[in-house]
């Protein structure tokens, strides 16, 4: 039996990040800005906390509980954007809106490897496989979803 | 591991070659259906009794005066018929109206029974271990009504605790509790719950979403006042359901959705309700799906429910073994460790891995199972749990199936190992 679908879902960059998730925690709040996110079909739930200095963000921290795709995906999310500056923010938020939306058949014409433009992505690329997955996409975006809303906020401050 | 099949009561064999959808390959695999508790799935006979009303019969029901909505009525009033033998209504089809599902029903119960009857102070008993239909409409008849809602827990053996249960019982004028937990399995004692509610003046109403398929229901025998089920969950059909309550108590409950059909007259100044069970059966039914219902019932009839009773007990006996010697404790069953009084329903807390992930595991195994709180969320806080990956059975179930699980469950607990 092929479980290569299996194998394109839990990659050992999701396991790990799953099994030891970056940027655990919560921050005080304020100076962080703090957002809740909620899947309420699954019952994920998250807590994220973001500071955004100088426009820079400087921190961030989450808690919550959820599969092991959206743990990983926000603590990929988290290594992701640390220290970034919000346009930089902005970029690889948008890079991965565009990523969730890619085509299963855009992903089997490039074979194994992720396509090109997914390199920028780095580790983050790891999540493409969950295209082939449709039901398990919003796993994926609470996170980003979240920090969207996060630093909707940390700007309008 | 391969074993055997069990001699059981009936051919369970027989009843999955019934079932055209066993027939689906998944994923390169069999399909192995674990999710009976969610929906079962339908004989080919209930499928041809549908196509065979559209095919010859179709038509409005009521008032036709041609040939084919005469055959129509016939089959929609017969369904009514059926499902009185089947749980053993005293009354007849009289006491039987057609709802959309059992969250329906409970919406009947709360909304007409519940609004006309129950006045501020009154206590509504319903317990821990109930689904959000038979939850959510008493919260909010308590906006209206300011009833006040009161659950009995749930032990530690995942059953009902009921040691303080006459000091719960102070005020309570009604009793609503599952014949059969969609997510623990446990099957309440509905007859002793019943003299309960009875002897302290109060009515009580069965959820009989789970029970109705698993095990033999007798309204009369048990003593209850009302009933709520739905076609899918005994292999009918989709968009159907039951409420049931004794005549008398029927004939006083005030119509609950108004419109065409459940009128005896309409004027320009006002109404009047029919009396019946169409006083609550507004606009066009699920008629279609009733020639499904009175096909399900004849071939749960078929099988026997103390038949499908015993087998699903022997299934449920294998799992509960085999899930603990293949996995010692690194798969929890939430739910009776002892098989007795407890159904084919294996909610499985899976160490280190999440219930999605669990059945997203699963699914490249053909094997069905179903991840969540299960409509259960006081349930589900009750045992600190966010969700789990429920595995069920149902009268074509086989312990093959139990065998698929058990080798995709090692593929989950090793892949997150």
């Amino acid at each position: 039996m092929t479980m290569s679908n299996l194998d394109d879902l839990y990659r050992e960059i999701i396991l790990d990040h799953y099994r030891t998730p970056r940027n655990r925690g919560e921050l005080e709040s304020p100076p962080a800005v703090r957002v809740e996110g909620f899947n309420p079909l699954c019952g994920d739930e998250l807590v994220l906390y973001l500071v955004v200095e100088d426009g820079v963000v400087t921190n961030i921290k989450m808690t919550g509980h959820g599969c092991s795709i959206s743990q990983a995906s926000s603590s990929l999310m988290s290594v992701a954007v640390k220290g970034k500056s919000l346009p930089e923010v902005e970029t690889v938020m948008e890079r991965f809106k565009e990523m969730m939306t890619l085509k299963e058949r855009s992903l089997d014409e490039n074979g194994e490897e992720a396509p090109l433009d997914l390199r920028s992505l780095g580790e983050i690329a790891a999540l493409a496989g969950v295209v082939k997955f449709p039901v398990r996409i919003k796993c994926a975006t609470l996170a980003w979803k979240t920090l969207a809303e996060a630093v909707a906020e940390a700007s309008s401050n | 591991m391969a074993r055997g099949e069990r001699v059981t009561s009936f051919d369970a064999r027989a009843v999955r070659a019934d079932t055209p959808m066993m027939k689906r390959v998944v994923n390169g695999r069999p399909l192995t259906y674990l999710d009976s508790a969610s929906s079962s799935l339908p004989p080919r006979a209930v499928i041809e009794a549908i196509s065979r009303y559209y095919e010859l019969h179709h038509a409005n029901v009521h008032r036709g005066v041609y040939t084919t909505a005469n055959e129509a009525t016939e089959i929609f009033e017969g369904a009514r018929v059926a499902v009185a033998d089947f749980i053993h209504a005293p009354g007849g089809a009289e006491e039987v109206v057609f709802t959309h599902g059992t969250t329906e029903s409970f919406n009947l119960l709360a909304k007409s029974w519940g609004a006309a009857n129950l006045r501020e102070g009154d206590v509504v008993l319903v317990s821990e271990m109930e689904h959000h239909a038979n939850i959510v409409p008493w919260f909010q008849l308590r906006e209206t009504t300011g009833i006040e809602v009161r659950f009995i827990p749930v032990g530690d053996d995942y059953r009902l605790d009921l040691t303080d249960i006459d000091r719960l019982m102070d005020g309570v004028r009604l009793l609503s509790v599952t014949g059969m937990s969609n997510v623990l399995g446990t099957i309440n004692p509905l007859g002793e719950l019943a003299a309960l509610a009875h002897r302290h003046g109060a009515l009580f109403a069965v959820d009989g979403a789970q029970s109705i398929a698993h095990l033999p229901t007798d309204v009369a025998a048990l003593d209850i006042d009302f009933l709520a089920f739905s076609a899918h969950k005994m292999l009918g059909p989709t968009g159907l359901g039951v409420f049931w309550t004794r005549r008398e108590i029927l004939a006083d409950m005030p119509p609950f959705l108004g419109g065409g059909g459940m009128i005896l007259d309409v004027r320009t100044d006002g109404y009047t309700p029919a009396s019946g069970p169409t006083r609550f059966e507004a606009g066009t039914p699920a008629i279609a799906e009733t020639a499904g219902l009175s096909a399900a019932i004849r071939y749960l009839n078929g099988l026997g429910m103390d038949n499908v009773a015993a087998h699903e007990h022997e299934l449920t006996i294998d799992a509960l073994e085999r899930l603990e010697k293949e996995f010692s404790g690194r798969v929890r069953v939430i739910g009776p460790a002892d098989a007795t009084s407890r159904g084919g329903v294996l909610s499985l807390d899976v160490e280190g891995v999440h219930p999605h992930d669990v059945a997203q595991i699963l699914d490249q195994y053909g094997v069905c199972v179903r991840p969540g709180h299960h409509c259960a969320k006081p349930l589900m806080r009750r045992f600190g749990l966010a969700a789990t990956a429920r595995a069920s059975f149902g009268p074509y179930s086989l312990t093959s199936d139990t065998d698929v699980l058990i080798e995709a469950l090692g593929e989950a607990v090793s892949l997150f190992a």
